[in-house]
């Protein structure tokens, strides 16, 4: 990798190019990732570089991608399945929960499921209620899963780089609303551990926990609430749902007393449930708040721009919660 | 020849290929809910052919390129592009848009963003039409790139197993987004594989309406009388996949050539050439329909956008408290402190 300002979108393709040079076993396969170059561009152009027997076009059959994923991993190869949109996943869920995640264990530890599967989910692009969604509730609920959504250009880049390191498979969701984000890649720049959390912002009045786009609501929601406010927010970026680095937060809240989880996904039952719960069962003689959850409304997404925006966390959101917490 | 319905036919194509290209503007004046748009363009014959064939009560569900299919049956226009623009007016109140119309008093049970998602229910809609002997047959509309689904597989095998009153019908436009049906299937003569189930099953051309009806009316009569059925209707996607797909995976003269396939203007050919209708009939009809779909476009434009406390009707029965907003969970929970 050499330095260079890029996209999301093309740090992971730069991160599957690679990963593909550097191991003949990896392989991407997918509905339209070939000649199409995937619904979202990540892909365009890999058939012309590595061709069509290591970028494989699938007919529209997500369970049976999946499913040949699983098989794929098991006898040597290093799959990436593209799932064209998270709101498919539930067409995939008895080879990702029953047969991905469970092989390992079930079978007494023989043998592990070595592959990703990439795809993204997110509200913005105004697809309706069943092209954008954010299930990886689903995919947390789901034990011998490992879950990386990346926020950030770095990350797009490192954790699908180390996503193909892993023993385990992983769901790798990327944000629709990010892929034409630009930052820089600079190979001298040790990335981050995987599994580990970044602080993105210090602050000591409230720790905000969140991942994926909704990092980027909450950094701007901070700097609004610094200099509006003056509440100083930490914002931690998970970059991994699982494994989930406690660690990182823990001495931040028992710091700062105060702690907001924001998540683009539903609030009830999901991630944003599990991560307040753990955070008040383990930093509960230091919380001065309850731990309050700012997530996705209870209810299905929109095709209308407007119901759509206001159906899941705004940056304004999370200020007015804030600002409630210290009034 | 006094009694063809060709000139009727004609017409629900005309509408149906005016109301897509009205759509594609909607697209372009920034005025549609997103740019998931699907147009049938060159489907014309798959959705006005069958339809043709059925009849008050029926129910169907359609795939996401299912505007024809529901104009076809009955639609207005004006609601369904106010819900292609997400206005409350909408035949959903903007909350579905292109891909998820639906009006169970036409019987559309639902447009579906899920390739193959909307398979099943017609199974279900047969057990019922038997159940309550009500004589409807129930009809799947999808593309060719759903035969990649499972569910097609235990939908037909269901139907014919319990011999219910359904009828799938495949619009293969060649393509599944950037992929040519070839390349999703080593053997493409998809209505052999209803055969194999036990289903009455054809393929035919679309460039002739009159074929596709006629087809279509032998099967669906099957299908009443209890001998589920199957139809491949061949044709050509004229455009991209969706609004902004401009198809760089086709080549230009494939294009040319696929656009041959003219359904509507085959039709028009044709009722010239039998004398049914002058060159002048023609442009005025064609005339009376461009108007009646840039009125269309206006409704939808001058509809007002949903209101915001709609967001939380629907998700449950009117009966049932709406879901907590988060807002107002916020406020009592940070009112405790
Ligand atoms: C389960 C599922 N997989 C993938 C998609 C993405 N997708 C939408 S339309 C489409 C192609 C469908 O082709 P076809 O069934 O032939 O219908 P056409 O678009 O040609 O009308 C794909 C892959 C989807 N919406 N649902
Ligand atoms: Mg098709």
């Amino acid at each position: 990798m050499a330095m260079q300002e890029t996209t999301y979108r093309d740090a992971l393709k730069l991160a599957l190019s690679e990963a593909m040079t550097a191991d003949d076993s990896v392989i991407v396969m997918g509905e339209e990732v070939g000649r199409y170059g995937g619904a979202y561009g990540v892909t365009k152009n890999l058939i012309s570089e590595f061709g069509p027997e290591r970028v494989i076009d699938t007919p529209i059959s997500e369970a049976a991608i999946v499913g040949a994923a699983v098989g794929a991993a098991m006898t040597g190869l290093r799959p990436v399945a593209e799932l064209m949109y998270v709101d498919f996943i539930g067409m995939t869920m008895d080879q990702l929960a029953n047969q991905a995640a469970k092989i390992r264990y079930m079978f007494g530890g023989q043998i592990g499921v070595p592959m990703v599967l990439r795809t993204q989910g997110g509200t913005g692009r105004s697809a309706g209620a069943q092209h954008s969604q954010s299930l990886e509730g689903y995919v947390m609920h789901t034990p011998g899963l490992r879950l990386a959504m990346p926020a950030t250009v770095e990350d797009a880049y490192h954790l699908l780089r180390q996503a193909l390191q892993q023993p385990d498979p992983v769901v790798f969701i990327e944000h629709k609303g990010l892929y034409t984000m630009k930052g820089v890649l600079d190979p001298d720049v040790e990335p981050a551990e995987w599994g580990r959390a970044k602080v993105l912002r210090e602050g000591k009045d409230l720790v905000i926990v969140t991942y994926s786009r909704q990092v980027h609501h909450a950094l701007a929601a901070a700097e609004e609430m610094a200099s509006k406010h003056g509440i100083e927010a930490a914002v931690v970026d998970l970059r991994t749902l699982n494994p989930l680095d406690f660690d990182t937060i823990r001495p931040l809240v028992e710091q700062a007393g105060r702690a907001m989880v924001v998540s683009e996904g539903v609030m009830t039952g999901g991630v944003a449930a599990e991560l307040a719960a753990r955070i008040t069962e383990e930093c509960f003689d230091f919380l001065e708040d309850p731990v309050v959850r700012v997530a996705g409304e209870d209810i299905p997404i929109s095709v209308s721009p407007l119901l759509e925006q206001n159906s899941v966390p705004t940056p304004d959101l999370i200020v007015e919660t804030a600002r409630k917490m210290f009034a | 020849m006094k009694n063809s319905t060709l000139p009727k036919l004609y017409e629900d194509m005309r509408r149906v290929r005016t109301f897509e290209e009205r759509v594609g503007e909607l697209f372009v004046r920034g005025q549609s809910a997103g740019s998931m748009l699907h147009l049938s363009i060159g489907e014309e014959s798959a959705a006005v052919g069958v339809c043709a064939a059925m009849q008050d009560g029926d129910t169907f569900t359609t795939h996401h390129r299912g505007h024809g299919i529901f104009l076809a049956r009955g639609a207005d226009p004006n609601r369904m592009m106010a819900e292609i623009a997400g206005k409350d007016c909408g035949y959903c109140h903007g909350k579905g848009g292109s891909m998820h119309i639906a009006d169970m008093g036409l019987g559309h049970l639902g447009a579906n963003a899920i390739v193959g998602g909307g398979i099943p229910a017609v199974v279900g809609a047969g057990l019922s039409a038997r159940h309550q002997k009500s004589g409807a047959v129930s009809v799947a509309f999808f593309g060719d790139g759903a035969t990649g689904q499972g569910i097609l597989y235990e939908s037909m095998n269901m139907a014919a197993l319990w011999k219910l009153p359904v009828m799938f019908v495949c619009i293969n436009n060649q393509y599944g987004m950037g992929t040519r049906i070839d390349q999703a299937t080593a053997n493409p003569n998809l209505h052999e594989r209803a055969e194999a189930f036990g289903l009455a099953a054809r393929t035919v051309d679309g460039l002739d309406v009159e074929d596709v009806a006629e087809a279509a009316t032998e099967l669906m009569d099957g299908a009443r009388a209890g001998t589920p059925a199957f139809l491949a209707v061949d044709c050509y996607r004229f455009y991209g996949h969706a609004r902004k797909d401009k198809s760089p995976y086709r080549a230009e003269a494939e294009e040319d050539e696929g656009r041959k396939k003219d359904p509507v203007l085959r039709a028009r050919e044709k009722l010239i050439e039998a004398g049914l209708m002058t060159e002048a009939d023609l442009d005025a009809l064609d005339a009376t329909v461009a108007k009646e779909m840039d009125g269309s476009i206006d409704f939808a434009v001058a509809g007002e956008e949903p209101q915001m406390a709609s967001m939380f009707r629907d998700v449950y029965d009117p009966s049932q408290p709406e879901p907590e907003p988060v807002r107002v969970r916020l406020d009592r929970v940070l009112a405790q402190g």
